[in-house]
């Protein structure tokens, strides 16, 4: 398995974000940014087959 | 001899003695089938904020999956195998996902306020099987049986310490730590999740802030919850076959509960 190495170099200290007592490694602050872009785009992207539902409903009246 | 007019009336129910019968009469009042396995949902949850609750669930089910190959094989497997390594990547992947998708549902769910219409130990439970799945992925990282494990556990141990609980949870017994990852907080964890879940359904999936308003402004007898065109045309099944009429409410908004303000 030594052949098959880490896709990235891991055998450095972690780098880390400080800001006054926040301190955070870049890789938790890429996950977060990641989670909040994911919420985000939750919100406003439209539902596959949601708009196409919702006439269909409004104009038969039922489902 | 005179003919009898009328259906005969039915002999009046008898409460039964049986615990069994009870406990099956009250489940089925408080969850009945059409409300526990519905045909469909409100139109208002054809959003993608609707969906990391069951990718959170998904993602446990990979979690316990994996988990289980990897309690069956051992250390020794997931560290020295090419198959082992794939599963121990699985198992830890999975758990990322599981809490992406969990602080997306979390987020999500506080800013629709979805304690709303007396769902609030939904929304307790949610929070608190976050809160138990946290140790639930802390204790796999001193389980793992390797270098990384030893320094985490001696590093945690201090926390553990400083807060007065290291008696208790001693994080350099791996026997310990062992049992709470793989037995005591998984189970916690699915126990909190279908209670969470059943609640879900329920009390259904909260509505969005304008449609609670409507209602609101609707009489209660008004309020059409029964699969018919209902006055606001808000409530109706997203999902299921086109054009058969569904329940709209099998596992969206409760009669008792919908437009209810908290």
């Amino acid at each position: 398995m030594s052949v098959m190495g880490a896709v990235f170099n891991l055998t450095h200290p972690a780098h880390t974000v400080d800001w006054n007592f926040i301190h955070l490694s870049v890789a938790n602050v890429v996950v977060i940014g990641l989670m909040l872009v994911v919420f985000v785009l939750a919100i406003l992207l439209p539902f596959p087959g949601a708009a196409a539902r919702d006439a269909a409903r409004r104009a038969g009246g039922g489902s | 001899m005179s003919a009898t007019t009328g259906p005969p009336t039915p002999p009046p129910k008898i409460p039964s003695k049986s615990w069994t019968v009870k406990v099956r009469e009250k489940g089925v009042e408080a969850l009945p089938p059409e409300r526990l396995l519905p045909d469909g949902q409100p139109t208002y949850v054809a959003s993608w904020i609707y969906v990391f609750g069951v990718a959170s669930i998904a993602s446990l089910i990979v979690i316990i999956a994996s988990g289980v190959i990897l309690a069956l094989k051992g250390p020794a497997w997931w560290h020295e195998t090419g198959v082992g390594h794939f599963f121990n990547s699985i198992h830890m992947w999975s758990v990322e996902l599981f809490f992406f998708a969990m602080v997306v549902h979390l987020w999500g769910k506080y800013w629709m306020a979805a304690w709303r219409g007396g769902r609030g130990r939904v929304w307790v439970t949610g929070a608190i099987t976050f809160l138990v799945a946290v140790p639930c992925a802390l204790t796999g990282y001193v389980s793992q049986q390797n270098f990384d494990a030893q320094w985490i556990s001696t590093q945690a141990k201090d926390a553990m310490n400083s807060v007065g609980v290291g008696a208790f949870f001693n994080l350099t017994n791996f026997g310990q730590m062992y049992s709470y990852h793989i037995l005591l907080l998984p189970i916690a964890v699915v126990a909190l999740v279908s209670i969470h879940v059943l609640l879900v359904r329920r009390n259904g999936v909260v509505p969005p802030f304008e449609l609670e308003e409507k209602l609101a402004g609707v009489p209660s007898a008004s309020r059409d919850l029964s699969g018919s065109p209902d006055p606001n045309g808000s409530l109706h099944t997203s999902t299921g076959a086109q054009g058969s009429p569904r329940a709209s409410t099998g596992g969206g908004v409760p009669p008792a509960s919908a437009g209810e303000q908290s």
